[in-house]
């Protein structure tokens, strides 16, 4: 069973000075769930950069790879067709399929690496913290070990300017 | 100091100024040493038509930049509008150019008793009077634009009257209806007609793509320079950030058009269209390999990573090879025309002609940034310009 803390600003610029003065005493805050993408938020929070660029290059060598080699079979090996005397390994006439499928697998591996990274996809359970997430509210999402002292926690949020601090647990 | 006022310093004056010599000089040297008429004057063309359109890229994007309301680009505005100081400077050696019998060295319909079935009937088009008549109005158009965008950018800075911003917004508007017409019908005119049986509809926007990948090149050199000098400390990395995007993007946008055109007339195979490439391919094989990979493959992979964009030791290298690569295209479109597989090499002509017109570029250029301080602060989008931050 976990333990986390919720807490909510009703302005960006109130996140941003809170979530310093937080970091300050040495909380850790996991995540933040805001309606529209804040700037400098994720410097604060100390997030690394995605990954997901690395995966769509993978995704996309692979799919180019796959595309050129599959034709390159196909038209030497499996099944020689004489297309207007041209050479059966032609470069060229590769390319559309080749870029095609490049794209294509950089777009998929991009998609599922998501859903999957993020727990998403058909039947996911959803948890909303707050309805006004999507609408006004910033909201904050502090895991808690077993040995942290929720209470101090508490304390540090309402210090600095956070609304609604609510313990909860998840299963 | 105040890193907003630039000063052409003596140093750089003369620099721009020995460059121009050696312009210059290598053309008595290739003249004396039997260049031959024809290349001299192909890389003349050449060099002409490769800086006037870095001059018409920085003023296309400072007019597309005005149009779409962006804010990032105000702080770098001053750049666009200097290099576009060169259209009426660039126009007035094409023009001088075509008169003292350029036009006649190395464009085959010029000669009228001598002309065959296909060219009979491009007459209509392809005439010496109706050429100059194009001449003069496209660059006229141009340089008028140009000068009416600088002069509206400057009084807008005088006291940050809105009404300047609309006729930027106007003239801008304008601009960018006749550089679509114009700069594909140019680049018939100029460039296409040096073979004049061969036609390719794709012509003029590959063109235009690789004008834009240079002109990018271009600016991101100047601003780079600006900056080693101390100047416009306010251009960060967000900023630069958006012109290695701007590189990076438009280089392939030049690779799907290439290949775009290449494939359609290599599997289409007909002997009229396919004449081009052989001819291109039979004598100019390394440069025809060397300009893909220069202008795609070096970008493309280099500039692929957000840091690569961000970092002037990738961006800077990588903008001088997009420039070089961008020479070499138009040397693959003009000089199998104009001079011919035999004749044709890369030698003290080439290179010192093109260090003449960059000197003069940069003489031109730079003496345009020093009229003017280096970021418009009366501008409505300095601020938001100044704020710019991007992510990816």
């Amino acid at each position: 069973m976990n333990k986390y803390i919720t807490a909510f600003y009703n302005d960006e610029e109130d996140l941003l000075k809170g979530l310093k003065q937080i970091k300050a005493k040495g909380v850790n805050v996991a995540d933040v769930l805001s309606p529209f993408p804040v700037h400098g938020l994720d410097t604060v929070l100390g997030l690394k950069r995605s990954k997901l660029t690395r995966v769509a290059f993978t995704g996309g060598a692979i799919g180019a790879l796959l595309g050129f080699g599959f034709q390159a079979w196909v038209f030497t090996k499996a099944y020689p067709l004489n297309f207007g005397g041209k050479p059966f390994l032609s470069v060229p006439s590769f390319m559309p399929v080749t870029f095609e499928l490049a794209v294509l697998f950089a777009a998929f591996s991009m998609v599922f690496a998501f859903l999957i990274h993020n727990k998403l996809g058909p039947g996911a359970k959803t948890v909303i913290h707050d309805e006004r997430i999507t609408d006004d509210r910033f909201l904050l999402v502090i895991n808690l070990d077993e040995d942290d002292d929720p209470h101090s926690i508490e304390d540090v949020l309402a210090e600095a300017g956070a609304h609604g601090i609510t313990l909860k647990k998840q299963n | 100091m105040d890193n907003l006022t630039f000063k052409l310093d003596k140093k750089l004056i003369t620099i721009f100024l020995v460059m121009i010599a050696v312009g210059l000089l290598s053309l008595v040297i290739g003249y004396f040493t039997g260049a031959g008429g024809n290349r001299i004057a192909a890389n003349l063309l050449l060099n002409n038509y490769y800086f006037l359109s870095m001059g018409l890229i920085g003023l296309f994007f400072v007019a597309v930049h005005t149009i779409a309301e962006s804010g990032w680009q105000t702080s770098m505005q001053r750049v666009g509008e200097a290099m576009s100081a060169f259209i009426p400077v660039g126009g007035l050696l094409l023009v001088l150019f075509f008169i003292l019998g350029g036009l006649h060295a190395i464009y085959p319909w010029t000669h009228e008793d001598h002309l065959d079935e296909i060219l009979l009937k491009k007459v209509a088009y392809l005439n010496v009077p109706f050429f100059y008549i194009r001449l003069v109005v496209f660059l006229g158009a141009w340089s008028l634009l140009a000068h009416f965008l600088r002069k509206a950018s400057l009084a807008l800075d005088v006291n940050g009257d809105m009404q300047y911003l609309k006729k930027m917004r106007t003239l801008s508007a304008v601009f960018v209806v006749v550089f679509a017409v114009t700069s594909v019908v140019s680049s018939w005119d100029w460039l296409m007609s040096l073979d004049p049986h061969w036609f390719s509809t794709l012509y003029g926007w590959y063109v235009f793509s690789s004008m834009l990948a240079s002109g990018f090149a271009m600016i991101i050199l100047v601003v780079s320079l600006l900056k080693n000098m101390g100047y416009m400390t306010h251009v960060n990395d967000e900023h630069m950030h958006d012109l290695g995007k701007y590189l990076f993007g438009f280089s392939i946008f030049w690779a799907y058009l290439w290949f775009s055109q290449y494939m359609l007339i290599w599997y289409a195979n007909m002997p009229e269209e396919t004449v081009y490439f052989i001819e291109r391919h039979k004598y100019f094989t390394e440069v025809f390999y060397v300009n893909l990979f220069l202008n795609f493959v070096v970008p493309f992979l280099l500039l692929m990573t957000r840091r690569a964009k961000r970092v002037s030791g990738v961006l800077v290298p990588v903008a001088i090879i997009v420039f070089i690569g961008h020479w070499v295209d138009l040397y693959m479109m003009i000089m199998p025309g104009a001079v011919g597989g035999e004749h044709a090499g890369i030698g003290i002509v080439e290179v010192g002609l093109t260090i003449g017109y960059l000197g003069l570029f940069g003489l031109v250029t730079f003496w345009s940034l020093a009229k003017a301080p280096l970021a418009s602060k009366k501008h409505p989008y300095y601020k938001e310009s100044m704020e710019y931050h991007t992510n990816y």
